[in-house]
């Protein structure tokens, strides 16, 4: 066996490939079958894609690198599921690109932060965290209510997440705009949004400035929808379709 | 004429660089020009500038003539770069690190509201990024080439293709951190640089990796030696981890944002393997690499066992892949994958292990040496390092362990016994070998500044791994306590505020590891200032003379 092993050591080329086999198994067994067993993501109501507003909304929560220190991805331990709420399933982020579970919890886990607090909460926690909490370590983030939101592409960031999997219909994609402006004002007839994302979607101004359309907005809706799709009330997690 | 006379004098390798730049600077300045995006305006400036200051270069150099190629002597001048850009990186990537630990410690001073991108969530992959791939990614393609022609008895291969390699992944770096800083990210850890840069990191890879084939293709001794089994590994592993776990389609070919080809569970263990795998390839073949050469050469000791070395080797690129998975214990990821993660990942000790044993036997019959020889003794506590986060490392994936200390500070602690101790340890203790042969000196301007540099930055990474224990299962027990009433003991603030004087310790740890590279740099200034010795010492002759 040692001798064999002088050959890898003359020829670079055997022992090149001879590292790419060796290193490809893991890979291969691993994360392939994810792709294909069906019983890897649960079936379960209520999961649609991200609307227009809080597309735009996660893609700041992108842009900041608020993963680094929040995790969304509740475990199913006792403590966390009586801190944060009911263990996240598959189902939850299957739209998320990319997935946003974070390893760390400098803060609290934000799976289910949506619908817990007010919007004007959030706003004046995210401008400046410590004058409501005050043994906080959050940096601020008073520079969101500033900033117009980009909306114009949009569109382009929508149909580029529907060549990536994500099932927005063609109607959904033109109207895309409209209708994220339509969330942010509840008096606009945004009749595509609820077609499309159902009727429980939030609208209203998030900011708590109706005048403009900011960074703000977008974050907060995006914070207020998190972990709210699913109706942990009729799931039942011990049903067949659902076990893994 | 004079253009004729200086193609004759130059490579052709020069000429086609030249011209690649200058395509690259075009595109890089009509890209800018039609961009409507800012944030990748910005980065097309720096591309611009960069391929045009590399054109500039190679104009001047190819009219003098300066390229031409000299096959007796080894290429030693971009080891030398590297060596410098190395402790460059080093000392901006800890003191990334040491901004964000003081925010950790005191926020109502270390934020700027007005400073958006100084917030935490910005700077934090600046600091890992930095740590990792600028000092760590320098390190290793400083001492690869150095080894590789070495060990060949080769010059380096493809001309100025190893200059090449070395500006690009300058080039990479500085888009990288620039994005950060900017906006600019994927947000997936340790991947998080956008797709644009992701492609130039993998055109410049491709080119390191053939530089490296490419010597080992001349090399005039029949057997690859084992360090360069262990940088090849790294080098073709990490092109496929990062070929892999980019895959994202871009908004706009002219716009910074993309979205992850993957989502959900799926984006979460693909990330995972290309995570872990950046600890188990990046961190650890690449370094195992620098062991493997410095350590013998250190000690003037043969490595202690061959065989081991090849046990080590092949069980240790087959083990680790498989790792990734305990990083999403408890999550939505599919039980059966985290269990075959988990068991990899205790198995994974073992190789672990047999690596760190061949390392420090290596010194048998030469222990006496870490008395006396500071560089020796670094080196030798790297490897100690080694093993203890290798040790730890299949502790905390244990399913039930992990249920404690992830998402904790522990993870951060086991991280830096890894990093500072292991992979920082063992490249300034190839650096401090590396700067007199490489400058043709004689020895180093100051073994007591290494002494200092040694004691500061480990009494500094102590302080630094205690206080994430204590914080770390400190915070990880207040989550999950109960009052006899049956209810959760601490609100989540409760116990970020419970690790404030950890936070402070950590910080000073993290100051201490920074000034210990300080002096560091400063010693490596004075020697390379050193007069020239009389007698060149053996190392950095022609490559006739360094026959071993």
């Amino acid at each position: 066996m040692w001798k064999n092993h002088s050959k890898l050591e003359r020829h670079s080329l055997l022992l090149v490939l001879g590292i790419l086999l060796v290193v490809s198994v893991g890979g291969l067994v691993e994360i392939s079958p994810l792709f294909y067993l069906e019983s890897t993501i649960e079936k379960v109501k209520g999961v649609r894609p991200y609307t227009p507003l809080e597309q735009a909304g996660r893609d700041i929560y992108v842009r900041e690198g608020c993963y680094v220190c929040h995790s969304q991805m509740i475990r199913p331990l006792r403590d966390e599921v009586e801190r944060y709420g009911p263990y996240s399933l598959a189902a939850e982020s299957m739209y998320d690109h990319p997935f946003q579970w974070g390893s760390k919890r400098t803060g609290p886990d934000l799976a289910r932060v949506g619908g817990k607090y007010s919007d004007a909460w959030h706003v004046q926690h995210l401008t400046d965290p410590r004058s409501v909490v005050p043994e906080s370590v959050m940096p601020p983030y008073a520079f969101l209510s500033e900033k117009d939101l980009k909306v114009d592409d949009i569109e382009a960031r929508l149909r580029t997440l529907t060549r990536v999997g994500v099932p927005y219909t063609e109607t959904a994609l033109k109207n895309a705009r409209a209708d994220l402006e339509a969330q942010v004002d509840p008096t606009a007839s945004g009749a595509s949004l609820a077609r499309y994302y159902g009727d429980k979607v939030n609208r209203r101004d998030f900011d708590g400035d109706p005048d403009r359309l900011t960074e703000m907005d977008a974050l907060v809706a995006y914070l207020q929808m998190l972990g709210t799709l699913v109706d942990f009330r009729t799931y039942e997690a011990g049903a067949p379709e659902n076990q893994r | 004429m004079s253009e004729n006379l200086a193609q004759q004098d130059s490579p052709p390798g020069a000429v086609a660089l030249l011209i690649l730049s200058a395509a690259g600077a075009f595109l890089g300045l009509m890209a800018t020009a039609l961009s409507p995006d800012p944030l990748f305006r910005l980065e097309g400036w720096i591309f611009t500038l960069a391929a045009l200051a590399g054109a500039t270069a190679l104009t001047v150099g190819v009219a003098n003539g300066r390229y031409r190629p000299d096959p007796g002597r080894y290429e030693d001048g971009v080891i030398r770069a590297g060596a410098i850009a190395t402790l460059f990186w080093a000392i901006v990537g800890m003191l990334a690190g040491v901004l964000i630990a003081l925010q950790l410690a005191w926020p109502r001073i270390f934020y700027f509201p007005e400073f958006g991108f100084l917030n935490f969530g910005r700077l934090r992959p600046l600091h890992t990024s930095g740590v990792i791939f600028a000092f760590g990614g320098n390190a290793l393609i400083a001492t690869s080439f150095y080894v590789v022609q070495r060990t060949c008895r080769a010059r380096l291969a493809g001309g100025l293709a190893g200059w090449f390699v070395f500006w690009g992944y300058q080039l990479f770096i500085v888009m990288a951190a620039v994005g950060y800083l900017a906006g600019i990210t994927e947000s997936r850890e340790y991947a998080e640089p956008e797709w644009f840069v992701d492609l130039w990191l993998t055109v410049v890879w491709v080119a390191y990796l053939l530089v490296f084939l490419g010597t080992i293709w001349k090399r005039k001794e029949p057997h690859i030696y084992v360090a360069n089994w262990f940088y090849l590994a790294f080098i073709v592993t990490v092109a496929m981890l990062h070929i892999v776990n980019n895959l994202s389609l871009p908004v706009s070919l002219l716009g910074s944002k993309s979205y992850s080809a993957f989502a959900g569970v799926q984006d979460a263990l693909t990330q995972w393997w290309y995570g872990h795998n950046a600890v188990g390839f990046f961190l650890t073949a690449g370094f195992l690499a620098m062991m493997y050469y410095f350590v013998p050469k250190r000690a003037e000791k043969p490595v202690y066992s061959y065989r081991l070395s090849i046990v080590h080797f092949w069980s240790l690129i087959f083990i680790y892949i498989w790792a990734g998975p305990h990083h999403l214990h408890y999550t939505a990821l599919p039980q059966w994958a985290q269990t075959l993660g988990m068991t990899f990942s205790v198995m994974l000790w073992m190789p672990s292990w047999g690596g760190m044993i061949n390392g420090l036997m290596t010194l048998s019959g030469a222990w006496d040496k870490l008395r006396t020889d500071p560089v020796l003794r670094m080196m030798a506590v790297a490897v100690g390092f080694y093993g203890m986060s290798t040790f730890e490392g299949p502790l905390m994936s244990i399913r039930a362990v992990n249920a404690l200390s992830h998402y904790t500070d522990w993870t951060i602690g086991h991280v830096h016994s890894g990093a500072l101790g292991w992979v920082g340890f063992i490249s300034f203790g190839a650096v401090y070998c590396l700067v007199p042969w490489l400058w043709k000196k004689d020895r180093l301007y100051s073994n007591a500044l290494v002494e200092w540099h040694f004691w500061i930055a480990t009494l500094g990474l102590l302080l630094y791994i205690a206080a994430m224990w204590v914080s770390g299962i400190g915070e990880g027990l207040l989550w999950r306590e109960y009052t006899p009433q049956g209810f959760l003991a601490n609100s989540f603030v409760e116990t970020v505020s419970a690790k404030h004087v950890e936070n402070i310790v950590r910080a000073l740890g993290g100051l201490m590891y920074l000034s210990g590279a300080l002096i560091m740099a400063y010693n490596i200034y004075r020697t390379i200032r050193q007069p020239a010795p009389a007698v060149l010492p053996e190392a950095s002759g022609p490559i006739v003379a360094a026959a071993a």
